[in-house]
């Protein structure tokens, strides 16, 4: 079919397909669910990924591996099932279009596969457990309600969404430049939040206590409703981790935009919070004298947050200040502010189930889509494509929509690919493929090959007399 | 088989550097069968002593006074090299005992590995240094071009934790992080790359890390051994002795009460709803209930109160009262008087009973209008749940506790009873009903800041 023949058949194509602009509901819906895992999941990209390598190419390749990585299902009316596996990516697929869920988690490797569960003891010789799981992370703007007034609970706008991105920033340096890992994989979480996949083999070989002490080499904020400290930062200086972190991300953001745009000291409620953090009360009191006689703007054209906030600052940091507990006053007021609140539990143990990228969120209809940590500044949450904005676009473009199905059955085409750059998902895919998808394979490769071949050399040296 | 090596002589002075043992292998010497029994209690001691330690929450420096205390107590010889082989011997034997569950295992493993954490601590660091090369362990010392670089870091990590910067000869080593858990959970190196730099003063952390890997894996094939061939062919010999001494009794008799000093009658009704285990609260609402108790169950409460604190007046007080609607004043003083003055130590050969161990209690047998026993070996699956729920323990958890009640487990289903109740872990593990009242005071203590 020629373009020309497209464009005339567009005509008579409108009437059936209930693509209007207009008339497309917004968010979610599951007969919209249905057709994108049926045209734009990318089945064959999450198949490659988690089979590291394995695909059998090489003499070196494990087969098993896919088949021993647990899914689970969660399908409409809260069904859940737990355990699935597939042996390939057809399987996958297969699964993926028929079950139609509406949430999809990844979770560990196990030793056998999952379906074969039963017939392996929880202890003992024969035993079924995880083997390799991705070290991840879960950060979600909801416990981040005590400090951001313009939204609460699922809510998110461009005003607190950068408490996600400076989070994003301090781990994802950490992850690099501390631990050394390389690839490291940001999602949207599709609603109020990101998730992180730190995907290298050492990462995915940690035990649950390596991981809990990373966990908690991350673990700065402690604390819940209750606890009125819960920044604590002993010590004459700070670890290197936390310094780097505070003079490269959190100082610049918490003065230059937080304290402005949330108005942290510009009303009495407000200032309080951050008053009682302060150990010293006199202190505290002579800010807020200061504070309650100046109600208004004073004579500065600056924004009164930043002036209060020097006024703190000078005070706090001055040299006349011998107690103890003020000597990093300054910065666990910004660490609690900015700090990056992590949910534990997610990190510490490898059966932790968590969604799959590219999933679609059932309660806001948008796609799970990879942030790029070099840019996250200009990741906006609000306009992450949701399930009817791709169906509304597609459903105007047969060509492109005919092209899309190609692609799902079969591998990438030069000329579609430019197609699919078009589609707002496409870049995400594209971004996901070049950035860390095929890095990531060429490392699995490599070690699939050294490993292969330090064995081969192994058994040349146990043969020889 | 494997020489051990026993001795490790510095070049100097041809002094012995070091005499702490890794254990890698059973060493290849005659052992009379006593020294086979008598050497592992005497380790027991030391790691039972070291479990009560943990379980009542004793700080870093406290532990490491008791296990040089628990140590000189019981392994200390006046000849090294009887010394190290004792405390080879006892530790092979203990694997033993402590390979065949899951739950000897993981305890074995974590009081040994406490053993081994103070013991290595207490060591100079050339002889702390001798034995990380000893365990073989592939790292590096930081060449001195590298330190420079890293210098800074390193002072600000030492800064962070109140420590002086590290001097210019200092040794650090690098290590993958993975090794060290415990230093960076605390933020307590300086990571890069994926490597800890590591001071030698946390070097410890490394070593222990490796030591209970090993011992670990070598429980795992012990057990093995064990089930496959030792047991059937040492059935006459060893066996026996090995499974006696796991639940043999070593710990205080609780015959002279201690911290919480005096307990009067008044508050025996409060401290037996909060603080008595199963046993003595089935008795002690027996009594209340019917008003008489027979003799094993008058022993085995009786001894019990003893051991909380209760004088031997107002036991006599106690008793009279519970007793008075069945029992006249007269018929009290010459037929019960006797026998609890007789439990004091008061009468006849003045012997002062020692109140009953939980090996004790579980191995009689009631009979037909007693009470006492060991509820969890003898109450009914019906009755035991209802008891447990009485006590407050919810119902997962009583789950848990019919489940160690099932393959025999008693006073694992005590213990399990114990932390449900007082939302707090025991690890030692309960062995005799006055460790579980002064524990849960204790908690109790801890938590309300005054004896419950």
């Amino acid at each position: 079919m020629t373009k020309e023949e497209a464009d005339n058949g567009r005509d008579d194509m409108v009437i059936d397909v209930p693509g209007q602009a207009n008339a497309v509901p917004d968010g979610f819906n599951a007969n919209y669910l249905r057709i994108y895992y049926g045209k734009l999941f990318p089945h064959a990209d999450m198949f490659k990924w988690m089979s590291y390598g394995n695909d059998g190419k090489h003499p070196g390749c494990d087969k098993s591996y896919f088949g021993r990585r647990e899914f689970s299902f969660t399908l409409e009316n809260d069904i859940y099932i737990r355990f699935q596996s597939f042996n390939s990516v057809t399987e996958l697929e297969n699964s993926i279009k028929e079950k139609c869920p509406f949430k999809i988690d990844i979770g560990p490797v196990y030793s056998v596969d999952p379906a074969k569960r039963h017939a392996y003891a929880q202890s003992g010789d024969n035993v079924f457990t995880p083997v390799e799981r991705e070290l991840v992370f879960d950060i979600d703007i909801s416990d981040y309600d005590d400090v951001r007034y313009c939204c609460t609970g699922a809510d998110v706008c461009l005003e607190c969404w950068p408490l996600m991105t400076i989070a994003i920033k301090v781990i994802d340096t950490s992850l690099r430049d501390d631990f050394g890992f390389n690839h490291i994989l940001w999602v949207y979480s599709g609603r109020r939040g990101v998730h992180c996949w730190v995907c290298d083999g050492k990462a995915r070989r940690l035990t649950n206590e390596q991981r809990a002490a990373i966990a908690d080499y991350f673990h700065v904020y402690k604390g819940n409703e209750n606890s009125q400290k819960k920044i604590s930062l002993p010590g004459l200086v700070l670890h290197p981790f936390l310094a780097r972190s505070y003079t490269e991300v959190l100082k610049g953001f918490f003065e230059a935009k937080l304290l402005p745009n949330q108005n942290l000291l510009a009303s009495e409620e407000r200032y309080e919070k951050i008053l009682e953090m302060i150990p010293d009360a006199s202190v505290a009191s002579e800010l807020r004298r200061r504070w309650q006689e100046n109600k208004r703007a004073s004579m500065s054209k600056d924004d009164i947050n930043i002036v209060r906030w020097e006024q703190l600052k000078s005070i706090l940091q001055s040299g006349k200040q011998k107690m103890q507990g003020l000597r990093r006053c300054v910065e666990e007021i910004v660490f609690s502010y900015t700090y990056p609140r992590l949910d534990m539990e997610v990190s510490r143990h490898m059966n932790h189930l968590l969604k799959a990228p590219f999933c679609v969120h059932p309660k806001t209809g948008r796609v799970c889509v990879p942030i790029d940590p070099n840019n996250c500044d200009e990741f906006d949450p609000t306009t992450v494509p949701t399930l009817s904005q791709i169906w509304a676009h597609n459903s105007c473009d047969v060509f492109t929509w005919q092209l899309l199905e190609e692609l799902n059955r079969g591998g990438l085409r030069q000329d579609a690919e430019n197609e699919w750059d078009r589609t707002s998902l496409g870049e995400s895919v594209a971004f996901f493929r070049t950035s860390f998808l095929q890095p990531l394979l060429k490392s699995c490769k490599e070690e699939i090959e050294n490993s292969y071949n330090a064995k081969l050399q192994q058994s040349k040296n146990d043969l020889s007399w | 088989m494997e020489v051990f090596q026993s001795h490790r002589k510095s070049s100097s002075n041809n002094v012995i550097v070091s005499i702490l043992p890794f254990y890698r292998s059973a060493p290849p010497l005659e052992v009379r069968l006593e020294d086979f029994e008598f050497f592992a209690m005497d380790r027991l001691r030391v790691l039972k002593g070291i479990s009560d330690g943990l379980c009542r929450g004793k700080k870093p420096e406290e532990m490491e006074k008791l296990v040089v205390d628990l140590w000189k107590a019981n392994m200390r010889h006046p000849q090294a090299v009887e010394e190290v082989n004792k405390d080879i011997i006892s530790h092979f034997v203990l694997r033993l005992v402590y390979c065949r569950t899951e739950e000897l295992r993981k305890w074995f493993l974590s009081m040994e590995t406490t053993l081994f954490r103070h013991r290595f601590r207490l060591e100079s660091s050339e002889a702390q240094r001798a034995l990380m090369s000893e365990f073989k362990l592939p790292y590096k010392a930081v060449s001195n071009a590298e330190f420079e670089s890293v210098k800074d870091k390193l002072g600000q990590v030492a800064r962070s934790m109140g420590q002086n910067l590290p001097a210019a000869d200092a040794i650090f080593y690098k290590v993958p992080f993975e090794e060290v858990p415990d230093l960076v959970s605390g933020r307590r190196v300086f990571i890069h790359k994926g490597h800890a730099y590591v001071a030698m003063n946390q070097v410890v952390s490394l070593v222990v890390t490796q030591f209970r890997s090993y011992i670990s894996k070598a429980l795992i094939l012990t057990n093995r051994k064990w089930t496959s061939t030792i047991r059937e062919q040492e059935k006459d010999r060893l066996t026996p002795i090995v499974e006696a001494l796991c639940t043999s009794y070593l710990g205080p008799d609780y015959s002279q009460p201690q911290e919480f000093g005096e307990i009067s009658i008044k508050d025996i009704d409060q401290v037996a709803k909060t603080s008595f285990p199963l046993c003595m609260r089935h008795l002690f609402e027996k009594v209340k209930e019917d008003h008489h108790l027979k003799h094993g169950g008058r022993m085995q409460l009786g001894l019990f109160l003893k051991g909380v604190g209760l004088k031997l007046d107002d036991a006599l007080a106690f008793w009279k009262a519970e007793f008075a609607p069945k029992v006249s004043a007269e018929r009290f003083d010459k037929e019960y008087a006797y026998n609890i003055r007789h439990n004091y130590g008061r009468e006849g050969k003045r012997t002062d009973y020692t109140p009953y161990s939980c090996q004790k209690i579980i191995s009689v047998t009631p009979g037909i209008g007693d009470h006492h026993g060991c509820p969890y070996r003898h109450f009914s699956e019906e009755n035991l749940r209802a008891a447990l729920v009485r006590m407050g323990v919810s119902s997962r958890a009583v789950e848990d506790v019919m489940d160690k009640v099932h393959n025999r487990h008693y006073q694992l289903a005590c213990t399990l009873t114990f932390e449900a109740v007082h939302g707090s872990s025991c690890d030692a593990g309960i062995n005799h009903p006055n460790q579980y009242f002064i524990d849960s005071q204790r908690v109790l203590q801890s938590k309300n800041g005054s004896v419950a």
